[in-house]
């Protein structure tokens, strides 16, 4: 019986491993051929930019199909079907850290567990049915038995709580004093953007109608008229707060959720590592229209994230000694009043 | 093995059978009813309606997420009473979810398990003649009920954007309080009201009834485990509802009386409230389950012919969850902000709950291993059980870890999560439960064709319905969506059929029970062989209106479950 035990985990675990190695490559592939069926809309992108080329040199970003956003197992991406049982793309260190930590450990140690409990199961029905085993042992209790099922899951547990509380250590790392601040405010139902470092920006950004979405090459329901703009590679200060009920800012490619809780300031470091366009969602119950209050994050090269701040009217920390210097001191006091009021 | 003080046959002899037979008239035995085994009858076929309400909620909710868009809401706020605009199709969401959560949690699951088998078998089980304050039984289950009325009252009054609480069974401040206008959250809040009180009366009953009304000779540690589920699960009860109404009472004073317990603008914290809510939410969780962990110890024990695998180590896993279960609860607030030093210890005490869990499952398999197995009816609910609530318990590993849970919170991951536990492990239990006494219960037995298609198909449902949810969370899928991202729609269609092939295994349950009563063979006092050996199967079936009244005496057992007498 032993024997045969040992022979059903080496056949799981191997099992199990084919299948982790499935999952570990299908995103490279699949991100190689995302990055090749990139032709952004071209008709689309070429309006904007002409829009835009009066301000400065900002023309928001094309999507990239499976980067940032959910996979529809249905569509014609190789490797879709795949792809939609899993997590998303990790996008940030921490995010692949966290899906390293899910996919080498969570999943191979739940699903061994399972199905090890599945195999007992099986083999218990087999061998000690009445027909097979007509006459009951009388077996009450056997201590070592009940030791060992205790020790080995407290020995399982270890193993997970230490990447785990890594993983919680590197989460709530201080964002460097450098670091772009950006604070998120959750309204029913959209959410707004403010740069205090960069000339107080605001940025209201609302739900797209799906076929405005879909004319401009990106996903309903998670697209929006003005998104988070933000620049890629460099340390984001995330604040997020709320102006009526509880919203929660969350953004699954970049492993990122916080809730926004009105009279509280949240705040959590986010480095994005590569320019991209990166959706969420909504992710705590505020009302009715809690389902259409979508988070799109554009990251940008820092060059490019200085244009946009320019068109907004903003300026970049350095600049702030001259005309955007009185503004910014202002503001500034006052949300310290603020938020030490509440 | 247990002998009775004096002759065990006392239901037989003529002027006994008259007394332990003696019924009230309809109206004082089902309204003013003092009888444990009544008020459990009446409380199963109100868990049974309100399971009913609560499961046609979550097809409408099915219904409208088969496919991207809105599809029925409109039409339902218009039958609900609302307008015709969007806004009142998506509170009517919100108001669907609201009300399946509560009913599933508060008019379900609770009153089946603990008001329905707690009621009919605890007394049996012990050797009790009833429990120990028969009129607060009555009222406990009568407020139940009362509970039941407010939230269903709610569904037809003003809430916000349209009629009914919109709030998710959490009831979230401030979205509960200044975010929800009109009385609909109010009567949401006061049926919480009525139930916990309900909850609170039925758990000191069932403390007192098993510590003072135990018969000679079964001591706490020859007490069946379903015995000791409730009893865990009645302390659970004791010390979590208070806290609940405290948090819904201080929760009507924001909304009604200008306190401001949970708003920033007056010093409040809409964070406390949800401290407050899973200090109680989380103990919750095992009160569905416990009883149903002790339903499994007795039905595998018996359909195995042999006594529960380590009996003590199954006792106090089952209190070691119950205590600790008190000190996790903000595991289900992993992003509100909390501090890290509180996130890491919250991670590392959530994980230690899967130890004991693990315990339970281990020794149901030893149980079983050496045993006689017969696949009757109760014995492959219990199977699917065993089977199913591990797997809803290694994704509930997964999300214990704060860090991970960053991303999995409040996605469809949780959601299948709760329901492999709830729906595949608390109600798997209770339809072991139900056909392990419903011959008991009603004297007749059911069909064991018609139990196996109940299962077969019910386990195929409920899979389809929730195994897809796991990869729609992962893909980042929020829940208490009515509509979604064009990506999701596979899963979500997938899902949709589950619950057709859910709902139609229904079927096959209600034309069971109506047969059985209709024209189910007489069941004898034990139907299920040598291995029924708890006192209940030592009385007829059904048990006279009051048994023993002359009290089993339990003498030395050779092991811990054998209870019957000695003629036997």
């Amino acid at each position: 019986m032993g024997q045969m035990h040992t022979r059903m985990k080496i056949a799981t675990l191997a099992a199990l491993a084919a299948f982790a190695a499935l999952f570990a490559q299908v995103p490279a592939v699949a991100q190689d051929a995302a990055a090749q069926a990139t032709a952004p809309d071209a008709g689309m992108i070429e309006a904007v930019s002409e829009a835009a080329a009066t301000e400065g040199s900002y023309t928001p970003m094309a999507p990239t199909k499976g980067k940032g956003m959910p996979t529809d197992p249905r569509s014609d991406e190789p490797g879709a079907m795949a792809k939609s049982l899993t997590f998303q793309d990790q996008y940030t260190d921490n995010g692949i850290y966290a899906l390293g930590m899910h996919d080498y450990i969570l999943l191979p140690v739940i699903t061994v567990i399972s199905l090890f409990v599945l195999g007992l199961l099986l083999y218990v029905i087999v061998r000690f049915n009445r027909r097979a085993n007509p006459v009951a042992s009388k077996t009450t209790h056997n201590t070592m038995i009940e030791v060992v099922w205790t020790i080995v899951p407290v020995i399982i547990l270890v193993v997970i709580a230490v990447p785990s509380i890594t993983l919680l250590a590197r989460q709530y790392e201080t964002p460097p004093a450098e670091a772009v601040t950006i604070k998120a405010t959750g309204y029913q139902w959209y959410w707004g953007y403010t740069y205090p470092d960069h000339g107080e920006i605001e940025v209201v950004s609302n739900m797209l109608p799906e076929d405005e979405a879909v004319r401009r090459g990106e996903p309903g329901q998670l697209a929006v008229d003005n998104r988070m703009v933000v620049p890629a590679g460099v340390p984001l200060r995330i604040q997020t707060t709320a102006s009526d009920v509880i919203h929660a800012f969350a953004v699954p490619s970049l492993w990122f959720k916080m809730d926004a809780v009105p009279g509280r300031l949240n705040e959590k470091l986010l480095t994005i590592k590569e320019p991209g366009v990166y959706y969420g969602q909504c992710s705590e119950l505020c009302g009715s229209r809690h389902a259409y209050m979508p988070i799109a994050i554009e990251a940008l090269p820092p060059e490019e994230f200085a244009a946009w701040v320019k068109a907004q009217g903003g300026s970049m920390p350095g600049e702030e000694a001259e005309a955007a210097a009185p503004a910014s001191e202002e503001a500034a006091p006052e949300q310290v009043a603020l938020l030490t009021a509440r | 093995m247990a002998t009775t003080a004096e002759g065990f046959d006392i239901h037989h002899d003529d002027h006994a059978h008259d007394h332990a037979d003696h019924k009230p008239g309809f109206f004082a035995r089902w309204f003013m009813s003092t009888n444990h085994k009544d008020i459990g009858t009446m409380y199963l076929i109100f868990a049974i309606i309100a399971g009913i309400v609560g499961g046609a909620i979550s097809g409408i909710m099915r219904l409208e997420l088969a496919e991207p868009g809105i599809q029925y809401l409109q039409w339902w706020a218009q039958f609900m009473g609302g307008g015709n605009d969007l806004n009142t199709a998506l509170h009517m969401w919100n108001v669907f979810i609201t009300a399946h959560g509560l009913i599933m949690v508060f008019f379900m699951v609770m009153p089946a398990m603990i008001g329905g088998f707690g009621n009919w078998f605890v007394p049996l089980m012990i050797g009790a003649p009833d429990m120990a304050f028969p009129r607060m039984n009555n009222v406990s289950f009568w407020l139940t009920v009362a509970g039941f009325f407010s939230l269903l009252f709610s569904l037809f009054v003003p809430g916000g954007s349209g009629p009914g609480a919109g709030t998710g069974w959490t009831v979230y401040a401030p979205l509960s309080t200044s975010g929800s206008v009109g009385p609909a959250v109010d009567f949401a809040i006061f049926s919480l009201h009525l139930s916990g009180a309900g909850s609170i009366l039925g758990a000191t009953n069932f403390i007192t009834t098993i510590f003072n009304m135990r018969a000679p000779g079964m001591t706490l540690h020859k007490m069946p485990l379903f015995v000791w589920s409730v009893l865990v699960t009645a302390f659970l009860l004791l010390l979590a509802l208070p806290v609940l109404a405290a948090a819904i009472t201080m929760l009507l004073t924001d909304r009604n009386f200008g306190t401001t317990f949970f708003d920033p603008a007056g010093g409040g914290d809409p964070v406390l409230y949800q401290h407050l809510f899973w200090f109680f939410g989380h103990p919750e969780v095992y009160i569905m389950i416990l009883p149903g962990f002790g339903m499994i110890s007795q039905i595998v024990a018996t359909f195995s012919r042999k006594p529960v695998f380590g009996y003590l180590g199954m006792a106090y896993a089952m209190v070691a969850i119950g205590v600790v279960g008190f000190i996790v609860w903000a595991h289900h607030m992993y992003t509100v902000g909390l501090d890290v030093n509180t996130k890491m210890y919250f991670t590392a005490a959530t994980m230690v709950i899967a130890v004991p869990t693990g315990v339970k499952i281990f020794s149901w398999i030893a149980t079983m291993w050496g045993g006689s197995l017969e696949f009757k009816s109760p014995m492959v609910w219990s199977l699917g059980f065993i089977f199913l609530f591990t797997v809803g318990g290694v994704t509930g590993v997964v999300l214990a870890n704060g860090g991970i849970d960053d991303n999995l919170h409040d996605t469809y991951y949780v959601v299948a999560h709760f329901h492999y536990v709830l729906s595949m492990g608390a109600v798997f239990s209770m339809f072991a439960g139900f056909y392990y006494w419903f011959p008991k219960m009603s004297g007749r037995m059911h069909s064991e064709l018609l139990s196996h298609i109940h299962f077969w198909t019910f386990f195929i449902g409920v899979n389809v319905i929730f195994f897809p949810q796991h990869f729609l969370g992962m893909q980042g899928m929020p829940r208490r969506y009515p509509d979604y991202p064009e990506a999701y729609t596979f899963w979500h269609e997938i899902s949709t059929y589950g619950y057709y092939i859910m709902a139609g295994s229904m079927i096959f349950f209600f034309v069971n029970i109506l047969y059985a009563l209709a024209a189910g063979k007489k069941a004898e006092a034990n139907p299920w062989g040598e291995g029924a050996t708890t006192l209940e199967w030592t009385l007829p079936s059904p048990p006279p209106y009051h048994q023993f009244e002359t009290l089993p005496v339990i003498t030395d057992s050779m092991d811990y479950h054998d209870h019957r007498p000695a003629t036997a």
